[in-house]
């Protein structure tokens, strides 16, 4: 490393989480070291109970560290939330049902303070971006899972977030759909810049978004493994047919497998 | 092969046999009640003629019409004054039972403390409960308004406590990730959340209180459809009995009716099933 190096987006060093309950205490995450370079697109893969939820909820402020610390550009992950510098996608979307699908993205500027009414991008662009222009005044119970999706993208990424944190925002989508969205995913990241987090169970997913992946093991929560993923950053759907991709796959499932 | 226009003329048909199942549904849908209604009076009348019962036991349909009928400016007299304290108990009970479910919501201490109280209170039957408050409140409006308004508060309390309560986990993640302040996350997610919950406890209470304005006025009370009742009663006119009931229910289920008309207005869109 050389001093021009810039500072990492995300920086865990030494992470536990632990949760107290009447019955027992739960490891969620041990001993969790990473970083996570500005721009950087990063796969967390594990099996379920392997706390890469819990992971992506330290960074968003959501959940405490027990020990360790994790640091969010800079600063605390606190910091970084008063800041606005975070945009999350929840799984299944959490769009407000009383409000129209503009009226659900405009709703960071409404609450906590911090971004102006009026910054670029605006709502309607940001609708635009992920493909729904034109249904700007739908409620969503009237939208598909996948549009109610992309409406909670937009919303996340309301303000230019400099990190983006995403909780198997399309484990509930059908194949079909959710191969359109990870592409689209991909186009939304190289136009904004955004460093994204992504938890999936999804090894195709996972290797096919994803410049590094994060491999946790369960019980408790720790890293297998950072996998570089060696394929060119502007892809398409069928480069998960390429020898290449197979072989990254390969060795993502291997690592599941043993852990 | 099949010529061009075939299945256009296909759909056509098919979209004519839907539309006119359509209308067939709607119409029965509009006169199956009808008929019910008309074959209920039918055979109270039949009955009534039949096995000779007396008026002062049962009237016949028609002698409950034609008092309806003449006696029409007496009863709205009475209705009005029940109405009256119906809808002042039903604002007031309501009212305070959303004030006391907002402090719950944000004081767990008090709802841990008071929540007991107020199931004690709602324990006690609504017989019960008009005697003591007509010796607190003497013999006018007032203590018919506070039956209503005491029948209608326990329903929405604990509607409204839940609605407000019953966020979505992910938008209150949502929430506090945008760094919203407790009283935006009240104002642009547990109160729209608690509407439907509350429109469904405003229903029932539509209903009870001008049930809970007419037992208070069983005790102690010359005007309203409560001592109508009574009146009637003790006089034997069973027809004006049965037309002051009429009456009654009637304003009951125009007042439901306004409520749902409401609720149509302001929840539009899909909520979730509320018991």
């Amino acid at each position: 490393m050389n001093a021009q190096t810039i500072a990492p987006a995300v920086a865990c060093r030494a992470l536990s989480v632990r949760f107290v309950t009447e019955r027992r205490t739960v490891t969620a995450l041990e001993n969790v070291s990473f970083d996570i370079p500005k721009g950087a697109f990063l796969s967390l893969l594990g099996p379920s109970g392997c706390g890469k939820s819990t992971l992506l909820r330290v960074v968003a402020d959501l959940v405490n560290a027990s020990e360790g610390a994790c640091d969010v550009l800079g600063g605390t992950p606190e910091q970084a939330r008063r800041e606005r510098k975070l945009g999350f996608v929840f799984q299944d979307a959490a769009l407000l049902p009383w409000r129209t699908a503009i009226q659900n993205v405009e709703l960071p500027l409404e609450v906590g303070g911090g971004i102006k009414r009026g910054s670029s991008p605006t709502p309607r662009e940001l609708l635009r971006l992920v493909g729904l222009e034109g249904w700007e005044n739908s409620f969503p119970h009237e939208l598909s899972g996948g549009m109610r999706q992309r409406v909670s993208i937009a919303r996340a990424l309301l303000g230019s977030p400099q990190i983006l944190l995403m909780d198997e925002p399309f484990g509930a989508l059908d194949e079909i759909t959710r191969d359109r969205l990870n592409e689209e995913l991909l186009r939304i990241w190289q136009e904004t810049k955004t460093t994204i987090l992504f938890v999936t169970h999804s090894i195709y997913e996972a290797a096919f978004l994803g410049q590094k992946v994060l491999v946790l093991a369960a019980n408790p929560g720790r890293v297998r493994e950072m996998v570089d993923i060696d394929l060119p950053a502007t892809r398409d759907l069928a480069i998960r047919d390429s020898a290449e991709f197979v072989r990254i796959a390969a060795h993502l499932r291997a690592l599941l497998g043993s852990c | 092969m099949a010529d061009g226009t075939a299945p256009n003329a296909g759909v056509a048909a098919a979209e004519a046999a839907f539309r006119a199942a359509q209308q067939r549904k709607l119409w029965r849908r509009r006169l199956l009640p009808l008929a019910g209604v008309a074959a209920f009076l039918l055979s109270w009348a039949f009955l009534v003629e039949v096995l000779q019962v007396p008026p002062f036991v049962a009237p016949s349909p028609t002698a409950v019409i034609a008092t309806l009928i003449a006696k029409f400016d007496m009863l709205m007299r009475n209705l009005a004054v029940t109405a009256m304290e119906a809808l002042a108990g039903f604002a007031l009970g309501n009212l305070a039972a959303i004030a006391i479910a907002t402090v719950f919501v944000h004081k767990k201490s008090a709802e841990e403390a008071f929540f007991p109280v107020v199931v004690l209170i709602n324990t006690v039957p609504v017989v019960a409960k008009a005697p003591i408050l007509v010796l607190l409140l003497g013999n006018g409006m007032e203590p018919k308004i506070a039956i209503a308004a005491l029948i209608c508060f326990f329903p929405t309390l604990v509607n409204m406590v839940r609605g407000l309560e019953s966020v979505n986990p992910q938008a209150m993640e949502l929430m506090r990730v945008l760094s919203a302040s407790p009283r935006e996350i009240f104002f642009k997610l547990r109160v729209q959340n608690s509407l439907p919950y509350l429109f469904s406890a405003l229903k029932i209470a539509a209903s009870t209180a001008v049930i809970g304005a007419i037992v208070g006025e069983w005790i102690g009370s010359t005007v309203g459809i409560g001592a109508l009742i009574i009146q009637a009663t003790y006089n034997f006119d069973t027809a004006l009995l049965y037309a002051t009931v009429v009456v009654g229910s009637c304003f009951s289920v125009l007042f439901f009716f306004a409520i749902s008309l409401l609720e149509r207005m302001v929840v539009r869109w899909q909520a979730p099933v509320v018991a």
